[in-house]
């Protein structure tokens, strides 16, 4: 058997959208096979993987808490591919607004004002821009790949978190353990609904984002430079846009928001600086920009979707037994999937079944 | 310290570089191939770990340390044709498939390695070569290593010979400048292009290997720690040249295992900035680099990073 493909005249409006849904129905299918390949029962399992999380008011709110963070992340990074710029730091760009943001509550943890979280928030937003500002520097300045150097620098902020949660800010009074002081209540995200569960503003600031880069994308002469420049960096010069300044632009505001979620994380669900604040949250919003199709209102669906493989994983360490690890097996396929599907949006799919003779077998 | 003291420290610091050296060497050599027939597979990071839980597993299982690094060639092989699949069959963007793949081996290797973590493993020993090895200095260094070491030296002057001696090799260059003309020879650009993933694959696979062979001889979870994006980096270092991989390679190993004797000598430096130290030399070596864009420009392969359909 072989697989042709065979260009659409123009993209099809139809699989732009079922093509997310295919994907998640494969990864299913994956899902029942390795449950079965591991001897549990899959109806069980992708019970308690992807139902289990939503019968509870707690449940949704953790829900929340992991979703906000992929949103953020993944809205930024959605801006920044479509304009042909892989930021694949996001991670690194997390953890230096988690760093940036705790400087107030760890320096001047004594200074009780209502500015503390604004500024703490202000600052995150800083520290995760001027972080994705270097890749972006080196890209323009000295023609280096940012996809490279944006990853390395994931692994420098990692040491450089757990240099400094090690050092200079460890608690006094914390018996050596590896983390900051815990932060006083003022610098402390307030939970939304405290009566029901833990869910903090964190979700409102995904909900914020989403709505602006889609208002940008969709209305803004800036969305329209991101997309031109990002399909043909050549028509974009024509039209007067600058290239140099999108790759500033992009890294700069998928920095940002991946450093407002680092400190919504620090400060709203973790409460102190400690040697690890990301379960890979930089990395999953990858998948979560794709599943998306890189338009922010599908993003924001697709990152709850993400969060409850997260929530999924760990119901279903404690329900069936399964290994959490499992939930980033199946974050992979999902991504896998997604990609795959994407291929239906601009070329029709022929399976020929008919062998040919002749031996440049170009599709096999 | 007398001289002959000397020569043994000497010998020992080196072992260990061309130990560093070695899987980055093996991972950047696969990926120069598949960048030469114009493809970026971003993937290495992951292929490396699956090479590297598949290799540990099956030597545990089997009880042979050879056998594991074949398998774990194998499980780097199989793994590379999911990206080959989706980037050259369904013509899938090739640097979010390549992540794509690094995201589920790491996902993939940890949980086959569960049960594995801490166990003790089997070790590939070193082969010696009769007369040879018993050359003071270089005897040691060069001629009573590990297979892998062997494999990683011999890959990088056979793929050298093969890219710029054979005609096959100048039919995979050609389609990796410029696939289009390429096809119009006659030349089967996938099929070309599907040998070369898989090459990559298993060289990545060997690389992962070695890690939990011969590196350190036991799975640790993510145990690649970044190494084949430091391969990837090498590759752009190397302006595509397999000898220039073999320099590369080996100046990294030397940074990783000049940091590791800093970090026990102390001089008063957190051991966080000295473990940083290979990921900022990969950056500063691409800024240095890459700097001259026309030269850049020159040397990489014109289709890398395009996707292929053949027109009918």
């Amino acid at each position: 058997m072989r697989i042709e493909l065979e260009r659409r005249p123009s993209h099809s409006a139809l699989f732009s959208i079922l093509s997310p849904f295919i994907a998640l129905g494969l990864t299913i299918i994956a899902g029942i096979i390795l449950f079965t390949i591991m001897d549990k029962n899959p109806i069980d399992a992708l019970y308690s993987f992807f139902i289990e999380p939503l019968t509870e008011v707690w449940s949704l709110h953790e829900l929340a808490i992991k979703a906000s963070p992929l949103i953020l992340i993944a809205v930024g990074l959605s801006v920044c591919f479509r304009s042909n710029n892989w930021n694949i730091g996001a991670e690194g760009q997390f953890i230096m607004g988690g760093v940036a943001g705790s400087a107030i509550p760890i320096l001047f943890h004594e200074w009780n004002s209502f500015l503390v979280l604004p500024m703490m928030l202000i600052m995150g937003m800083i520290g995760g821009a001027l972080y994705a500002s270097i890749p972006a520097l080196l890209k323009t300045r000295f023609n280096t790949n940012e996809i490279l150097s944006s990853l390395m620098l994931v692994y420098v902020a990692q040491l450089a978190l757990d240099w400094i949660v090690r050092g200079p800010w460890r608690n006094p009074e914390g018996y050596n353990f590896p983390e900051s002081r815990s932060f006083e209540l003022q610098a402390v995200l307030p939970e939304l609904l405290p009566a029901s569960g833990r869910a903090n503003f964190g979700i409102v600031f995904a909900i914020l984002a989403t709505i602006v880069a889609w208002f940008m994308m969709r209305h803004m002469l800036k969305g329209f430079e991101v997309s031109v420049l990002g399909q043909s960096a050549r028509a974009g010069r024509f039209a007067g846009f600058s290239a140099n300044k999108m790759v500033f632009f992009a890294f700069i505001f998928s920095g940002a928001l991946a450093g407002l979620a680092g400190i919504s994380e620090v400060s709203g669900s973790i409460g102190r600086l400690q040697p690890v604040i990301s379960p890979g949250y930089g990395f999953t919003a990858i998948i979560v920009a794709f599943l998306g199709r890189l338009n922010p209102l599908g993003i924001f669906a697709a990152g709850i979707i993400l969060a409850l493989t997260y929530l999924g994983g760990e119901a279903a360490q404690i329900s069936i037994g399964l290994p959490d690890k499992i939930a980033r097996v199946f974050q992979g396929f999902l991504l896998f999937f997604v990609l795959a599907c994407d291929t239906l949006i601009h070329y029709r799919v022929r399976f020929k079944f008919t062998d040919r003779t002749s031996s440049s077998v170009e599709g096999a | 310290m007398s001289f002959p003291e000397i020569i043994v420290l000497v010998t020992a610091i080196l072992l260990t570089i061309t130990t560093a050296a070695t899987p980055l060497l093996l991972a950047a050599i696969g990926e120069l191939v598949v960048e030469r027939s114009g493809v970026l597979n971003l993937g290495v990071e992951g292929m490396i770990v699956i090479g590297a839980v598949v290799a540990f597993v099956m030597a545990q299982i089997t009880g042979n340390a050879y056998l594991g690094a074949l398998f774990g060639m194998a499980a780097g092989c199989i793994f590379s044709l999911l990206f080959g699949f989706l980037t050259l069959t369904l013509v899938a963007n090739q640097v979010a498939t390549g992540l794509a793949l690094t995201i589920l081996g790491l996902g993939i290797s940890s949980m086959i390695g569960e049960n594995y973590v801490g166990q003790a493993g089997a070790k590939l020993e070193p082969i010696a070569i009769p007369l040879l090895s018993s050359i003071p200095l270089i005897g040691p260094l060069l001629f009573d290593q590990n297979i892998l070491f062997y494999l990683s030296i011999f890959a990088v002057f056979g793929v050298s010979w093969f890219l710029f001696k054979t005609r096959l090799g100048l039919q995979l260059r050609a389609i990796g400048d410029s696939h289009g003309s390429a096809h119009a020879l006659g030349i089967s650009v996938i099929k070309t292009r599907y040998l070369a993933v898989m090459f990559g694959g298993a060289c990545a696979g060997l690389a992962g290997a070695q890690l939990s062979l011969v590196y350190t001889p036991q799975w640790i979870e993510n145990m690649s720690a970044g190494r084949g994006w430091i391969a990837l980096a090498l590759v752009v270092f190397a302006s595509w040249r397999p000898l220039r991989v073999l320099a590369g390679a080996y100046l990294f190993g030397a940074v990783t295992i000049g940091q590791l004797h800093a970090q026990a000598l102390g001089f008063g430096i957190p051991s966080q900035l000295l473990s940083a130290l290979p990921y900022l030399a990969t950056i500063v070596v691409l800024v240095i680099i890459s700097r001259n864009k026309r030269l850049t420009l020159m040397n990489t392969p014109a289709s890398l990073g395009q996707s292929f359909v053949p027109d009918r």
